[in-house]
């Protein structure tokens, strides 16, 4: 328990203008499960990067087992034994499980590549960590957690002593989570060392022997577990009493702006949905993965296609048929994926900003105005308050819950009434977690109305007014935010699977 | 006044950051210095390199002379319309293989419409055919060049099909109707234009005491439209959102086919002006005019810094990028480098270049 299997002692890195890390020690004891917690940009993913030989720090030493080590590039990290699960899965999409598992080192046989060998190796691992999953089929047709199981799997065959999970959870639904908690267990009494990157607090006080809170670049304190509660971490992570997660609500439904009446999507699961949306309200919307949540948006929004159902906005029926209609029908959506439906990544804010309203910049119908894309870039960043030194800064410099707000502030411009947003706080740290519902509650507070789908049932019940749960493409039941439990949504998620 | 003051406080900062490096730090900003301009610094040794040559080998004019400058802007002017074309295309993520030989084609169509009609040798291509206005016939064959605009990005927004195979079918296309129309003309090359449409497109202004043709003028002319539709319309503005992430700008309510189809369209309508120009530029056309100039305009557009991985380019670096392609041509000329050495040189100074110049998009780890 005690061994120290990986020291981090006094590690230092600045970019321009920003001291990421400055002397962080943290010590990884064998068969523990260390958390590492702060806000985006506290300089977690730094040092992780740093210790893989990503970035190279300019000061500070890493211990191996006692012995110093200086990696330059993540492959041989791996070879010692220390390997990653990343947030973004980085596999090869086309190609089987098994090739995935062992690129780069397949086993060879006297005809090339050993494919039957590579099937039993895979085999074996996927049986001794539980795993079902046919090492023959291909990445593309897993789904997100399956794919996650196959890059731990991979993270066991290369025997690996220390494994860094960087925000596992964030696309799981609970049952996966407990899975892959078994998992994560179950590597830990073989004595490895589990980081655990993560930016929800019960599963970090579920799992965790200790945790580590860094803060602008610098060590807050290493606790074990135990002596820690949620309002502890926030405030060593925000440096400041966070009294409430969730802003006060101040929003009031009123009449009803939009009903769906037997929703079914042609392509996708998304069968007979049926509810009503009121001015001024927030209604959530809860489900596993797969219930067919984003599919449920993605249909009103016209980006995906409609078989049958209507949508009625206002008592008229309307067509969204693409997203262009949408916009024109008063619709905004703030999709799941940030960064491949999201944002313009090479673009800098101003762009990004103005863009879904680029036509009311036109001066005569003719040509741009660069003041009035200026002016309302500024409105949106202070209104919004987006961390920038400038509009012309690239949105890829920003972190996630800025990057949201840039969103945000691109679909206000339009002026819609009625909001989509999916997953909005999805990889967004507390602080600006905070920001983001206070920034919904306002919308809600003026009238608009908005459709929330979240995986963080916490997260509905503090901010949402009903909730509706979705389970295997069907709508199996709406409740009052105020007077349910999770418990509740639980079982009607699970009611059609 | 207070520009200058600006400006030297702008200097005046930067000196003090540099001296406040270390030893270190001074040699990372000198390299990020060299990469930043890796392109420029080619450039500059080159010319001072061929300007000693001049000198040494004691030639009638000088490397660095107003003439020589003329001579590179004339020929940077002629290549510019098909480079402005396809920077939209690249912009996109795509690219455009057809350039060349739709502007092949317009040039062949525009030079047979407007053969001299009192020339007896060489044979006219349409004997009793009564020339029609120049203005028409430059909006034709720009109509034609739109036309197979219109039909490369049909084809690329309709069915999602990447713009490499595309063009490249309409390339191999539209090679074989060049061929079937000069075959037309027996084979023979479509000469003897009317002296007005040389005139129209090589007249000259004479400025400084040099004569400058008017295809310089209608260079700039296309810059400046090219700049307006790039920066200050929503075209422009739609064009670099669906370069940069298709799909979020389908997200944001843009019709990234409509948008594909009409960039296509532009790139197709200065493909055909460019062959406009170039027919009376050259006076004799071939099956051969314009013949593989698509990969020149590709090659000016990255040097010019336009991203092949979309959403990234300048018209300021188009013109960059053509301007400097040029240098180079002429710059091996006077060293009198032979023909075929000269492309091996050019395609390594094109590596070397866009290799340095790359390092800076890279993310600095």
């Amino acid at each position: 328990m005690d061994k120290i299997l990986l020291e981090i002692k006094n590690v230092s890195k600045s970019f321009p203008g920003v001291k990421a890390l400055d002397g962080v020690s943290v010590n990884l004891r064998a068969g523990t499960i260390h958390s590492l917690m702060g806000e985006n940009g506290a300089g977690k993913s730094t040092l992780m990067k740093c210790l893989f030989g990503i970035y190279h720090e300019d000061s500070g030493e890493f211990f191996l087992e006692g012995k110093k080590v200086r990696f330059s590039n993540p492959k041989q990290a791996l070879e010692r034994g220390i390997s990653m699960v990343h947030q973004e899965l980085n596999q090869v999409h086309t190609r089987s499980v098994m090739e995935n598992i062992w690129l780069g080192r397949f086993p060879l046989g006297i005809t090339g590549v050993d494919h039957k060998k590579m099937y039993r190796d895979t085999k074996a691992i996927f049986d001794d960590l539980n795993i079902s999953i046919d090492p023959k089929s291909i990445i593309s047709t897993l789904s997100v957690s399956q794919r996650q199981m196959v890059e731990i799997a991979k993270a066991v065959s290369f025997s690996s002593k220390i494994i860094v999970f960087d925000e596992p959870t964030s696309s799981l639904s609970n049952v996966e989570v407990e899975h892959l908690f078994r998992i994560i267990y179950d590597l830990r009494d073989r004595g490895c060392a589990i980081v655990y990157i993560s930016h929800r607090m019960n599963e970090i006080l579920q799992i965790s022997d200790e945790v580590t809170v860094l803060r602008d670049g610098k060590l807050v304190a290493t606790t074990p577990a135990t002596e820690l509660t949620t309002d502890k971490i926030i405030t060593q992570m925000v440096g400041r009493e966070l009294s409430n997660v969730y802003p006060p609500k101040n929003n009031i439904p009123s009449k009803v702006i939009l009903k769906v009446e037997e929703l079914t999507a042609l392509y996708q699961n998304l069968r007979d949905v049926s509810f009503e949306l009121r001015s001024g309200e927030i209604l959530g919307v809860a489900g596993l993965v797969g219930a067919g949540r984003t599919e449920m948006l993605e249909t009103i929004f016209g980006l995906a296609t409609r078989k049958s159902g209507k949508i009625i906005k206002n008592g008229r029926a309307i067509r969204n048929k693409n997203s262009r209609q949408a916009k024109r029908n008063g619709f905004a959506i703030l999709t799941e994926e940030r960064r491949t439906t999201g944002i313009f990544g090479v673009l800098n804010i101003r762009e990004n900003t103005t863009i879904a309203n680029i036509k009311n910049y036109l001066v005569k119908k003719i040509y741009l105005s660069n003041r009035k894309m200026s002016a309302d870039t500024k409105w949106s960043i202070d209104k919004f308050r987006v961390k920038t030194h400038s509009q012309s800064a690239k949105i890829n410099t920003l972190s996630g819950g800025n990057q949201q707000k840039v969103i945000i502030g691109r679909w206000v411009l339009t002026n819609p009434d009625i909001y989509l947003f999916d997953e909005p706080t999805r990889g967004i740290d507390v602080g600006a977690k905070y920001e983001i519902y206070q920034l919904m509650l306002d919308l809600a507070g003026d009238g608009k109305a908005i459709i929330m789908v979240s995986s963080e049932l916490p997260e509905l019940l503090g901010v949402c007014d009903r909730i509706l749960v979705m389970s295997n493409g069907y709508l199996s039941g709406t409740v009052d935010a105020k007077n349910t439990s999770q418990e509740e949504i639980m079982l009607l998620a699970a009611k059609h699977v | 006044m207070e520009k200058k003051a600006f400006l030297s406080g702008f200097i005046g900062r930067r000196w003090q950051e540099y001296t406040a490096l270390d030893g270190r730090g001074k040699a990372m900003w000198w390299r990020d210095f060299f990469i930043r301009n890796a392109i420029y610094i080619i450039i500059i040794v080159l010319v001072i390199y061929v300007q000693h040559f001049s000198i040494v080998n004691n030639f009638a004019n000088r490397f660095i002379s107003f003439g020589s400058m003329i001579d590179i802007i004339n020929r940077s002017s002629a290549s510019l319309f098909l480079a402005l074309g396809v920077g939209g295309i690249i912009v996109l993520t795509g690219t455009d293989l057809s350039a060349g030989r739709v502007m092949g084609l317009a040039a062949c169509v525009a030079a047979s419409l407007l053969q001299n009609p009192v020339d007896i040798f060489p044979a006219k291509m349409f004997p009793n055919l009564t020339a029609p206005p120049i203005i028409l016939v430059m909006l034709f064959v720009m109509v034609i060049g739109g036309i197979f605009g219109l039909f490369n990005g049909y084809f690329v927004a309709k069915f999602k099909l990447h713009p490499f195979i595309v063009t490249l079918s309409t390339m191999i296309i539209v090679n074989g109707i060049v061929l079937w129309y000069v075959g037309l003309n027996g084979g023979s090359p479509i000469a003897g234009l009317m002296p007005e449409y040389g005139q129209f497109v090589r007249g000259t202004v004479t400025i400084a005491g040099t004569p400058v043709p008017f295809f310089v003028f209608y260079a700039i002319i296309a810059t400046a439209i090219m700049w307006f539709i790039w920066n200050k319309t929503t075209l422009g503005k739609n064009m670099y959102a669906v370069g940069a992430n298709a799909e979020a700008a389908n997200v944001s309510g843009i019709s990234v086919k409509m948008t594909t189809i009409l960039i296509f369209m532009i790139g197709g309508i200065l493909y055909g002006f460019s062959g406009f120009v170039e027919a009376a530029r050259i006076g004799s056309n071939s099956a051969t005019t314009g013949f593989m100039s698509e990969l020149d305009a590709i090659a000016a557009c990255v040097i010019g810094g336009v991203s092949f991985t979309g959403g990234v380019g300048k018209i300021r670096g188009i013109v960059t990028g053509v301007i400097l392609l040029q240098i180079i041509a002429v710059a091996l000329q006077w060293l009198g480098v032979s023909s075929d050495v000269r492309l091996i040189i050019t395609g390594g100074i094109i590596l070397a270049a866009v290799s340095l110049d790359m390092q800076k998009y890279l993310a600095k780890k």
